[in-house]
């Protein structure tokens, strides 16, 4: 009786540790579920993004080579929006997709592909970092951000650019996505709201006709399908009320980590 | 505290003493929990994307260096695969597929056991991981400002020349599981030194940087330093092999303390007194 053979305190210290860490992991779990401790945790964000500002406010994403580029670039999210008018526009090899941009800024306008492609543009190999772990090398040609954003003359309360898309998040066709950046990151050299891929004009599967490319954060802050530009004050207000879809769904607004 | 025990010439008197400052004390238990935390947050977030590759990304033509997968039978049923190189093993109900606490089979890299959160959650684990993340880093720099400033790392840490003149005799002593005694006990034996160094010095600090050179702005401070390391997947790797290095020291630690006077070990790491026998010819 091999059981028996356990001396009755060891089995009993066994019973003793195996509840503790029970305990410690239904308490986790717990904690979790309540909204002040995630809030708590969630302070730590300050901190990281203090430190990006710090040590790393106007630095450079590494930029690859053509040796580094991946044989194909994953298609993540939304492959094929579930999106009439957007269907419509692709059929149309987006002869008629019109960026609009609005919000806080003295000349709103809206842009055609052809307009986008003479604005000073852009190229650049770099690293795209998923939130799930995985990284592909790709090379994205597109206007800079910064260009579009002299072009309708931002006004002074204007704090945070919003990507609205349009793929459906919900199966009915709600919930688009959605993202926003700081003019920080808007006014970064390396933002460019990327119209070719790999030499190729982007790809629906990548996010055509328009997506953005904020290197230095995750991808989830690479709006793909972005339909119109916003520059607003706050996002407080707007949808979740955290800035983007995954955001209000507890992702970090600041994806730079 | 004094007692005396009877021989014949050797008296053996029980004193004891402080042996971990209260700042040590504080700094090592936040540190037990902070990594406790990082560990199974840091699972919970492998199991968002269970590969680990080596180079700059993720899709270079080559395969992954590890890799776990849930398959299903024809029969319905579910086995996990873990692939490591060439290396393919059936860890049905470990790694690639296991039960959920409710029982249910499902596709995940490490079980819920060992994961915060218990279930499928990459939010709420990095929100988990990056606070715990700011309070090792934090902790760890208090540690080793401590260290220095205090000579605590100078007098009770750094080996000495007997110490690495004593390496082969601490080795068998180990191997038969001997413990010093007396005055010798006060001190840290060289491989226990060693094996300290290692981890404050190399693991601990290895992998707060690789943690840090998976962050896409933190890796552009020195644009291209994440390549030295083989690249941000290779970083990626790095961490994880790091992170179970540390589970392997843990356990070796543990293990020091339970067969060399747990009780006594414990209770001075928690209200610093320590009791040895000391030797005392009359």
């Amino acid at each position: 009786m091999i059981r028996d053979a356990v001396p009755p305190r060891r089995r009993f210290m066994r019973h003793v540790l195996g509840s503790a860490g029970a305990l410690i992991l239904a308490g986790c779990d717990r904690l979790s579920s309540t909204e002040w401790f995630p809030k708590l945790l969630g302070q730590a964000e300050y901190l990281s993004q203090g430190a990006a500002k710090v040590f790393a406010r106007k630095t450079m994403a590494k930029e690859y080579t053509a040796a580094d580029l991946s044989p194909q670039f994953r298609s993540n999210g939304t492959a094929e929006p579930n999106n009439a008018e957007y269907r419509a526009l692709a059929m149309n090899g987006f002869a008629d997709y019109r960026l609009v941009i609005d919000g806080l800024v003295e000349q709103p306008a809206r842009l055609a592909l052809t307009d986008l492609k003479a604005l000073p543009s852009r190229t650049q190999i770099t690293r795209h970092d998923c939130v799930e772990g995985w990284s592909a090398i790709g090379k994205w040609q597109g206007a800079r951000l910064s260009a579009v954003l002299n072009m309708v003359r931002p006004k002074p309360n204007a704090r945070y650019v919003v990507f609205h898309c349009a793929d459906p998040m919900e199966d009915d066709g709600t919930e688009p996505y959605y993202e926003s950046i700081d003019l920080d990151d808007a006014y970064h050299e390396q933002t460019i709201l990327a119209y070719m891929l790999n030499d190729r004009a982007l790809p629906v599967q990548n996010g055509a006709p328009i997506r953005l490319r904020v290197e230095r954060q995750l991808g989830y802050k690479h709006a793909k399908y972005v339909m119109r530009v916003e520059l607003v004050e706050s996002f407080a207000a707007m949808r979740g009320g955290k800035g983007g879809y995954w955001e209000d769904q507890g992702y970090q607004w600041y994806a730079g980590i | 505290m004094e007692q005396t025990m009877t021989g014949i010439g050797v008296r053996a008197r029980r004193v004891s003493y402080t042996r971990h400052a209260l700042a040590v004390r504080i700094m090592h238990w936040i540190n037990v929990v902070s990594l406790t935390i990082l560990f199974m947050s840091g699972l919970n977030i492998f199991n968002a994307h269970p590969a680990l590759y080596w180079g700059k990304s993720s899709y270079t033509g080559r395969p992954a260096v590890l890799e776990m997968n849930a398959m299903q039978l024809p029969d319905g049923t579910v086995k996990g695969i873990t692939r490591i190189g060439d290396h393919v093993f059936d860890t049905t109900g470990v790694l690639g597929a296991s039960r959920d606490r409710a029982g249910e089979w499902s596709a995940r890299g490490f079980p819920w056991w060992i994961t915060i959160p218990d279930n499928r959650w990459l939010s709420m684990a990095r929100t988990w991981h990056f606070f715990f993340a700011w309070l090792f880093v934090l902790n760890g720099l208090a540690y080793l400002v401590y260290i220095v400033a205090s000579r605590h790392l100078a007098r009770d840490l750094w080996p000495t020349r007997e110490d690495w003149r004593s390496i082969g005799r601490s080795v068998i002593d180990h191997l038969k599981f001997k413990h010093p005694t007396g005055e010798a006990a006060k001190r840290y034996n060289v491989l226990q030194k060693i094996a300290y160094l290692v981890v404050i010095f190399g693991m601990l600090p290895l992998i707060a940087l690789m943690g840090v050179g998976m962050s896409p702005r933190l890796d552009t401070i020195f644009a291209g330093w994440v390549d030295l390391f083989g690249g941000r997947q290779s970083v990626r790797t790095i961490h994880f092999i790091i992170a179970w290095l540390l589970v392997a020291f843990v356990a070796i630690h543990v293990f020091e303390v339970l067969i060399s006077g747990a009780w006594n070990h414990i209770r001075s790491m928690i209200t610093g007194r320590y009791v040895v026998d000391e030797e005392v010819r009359s």
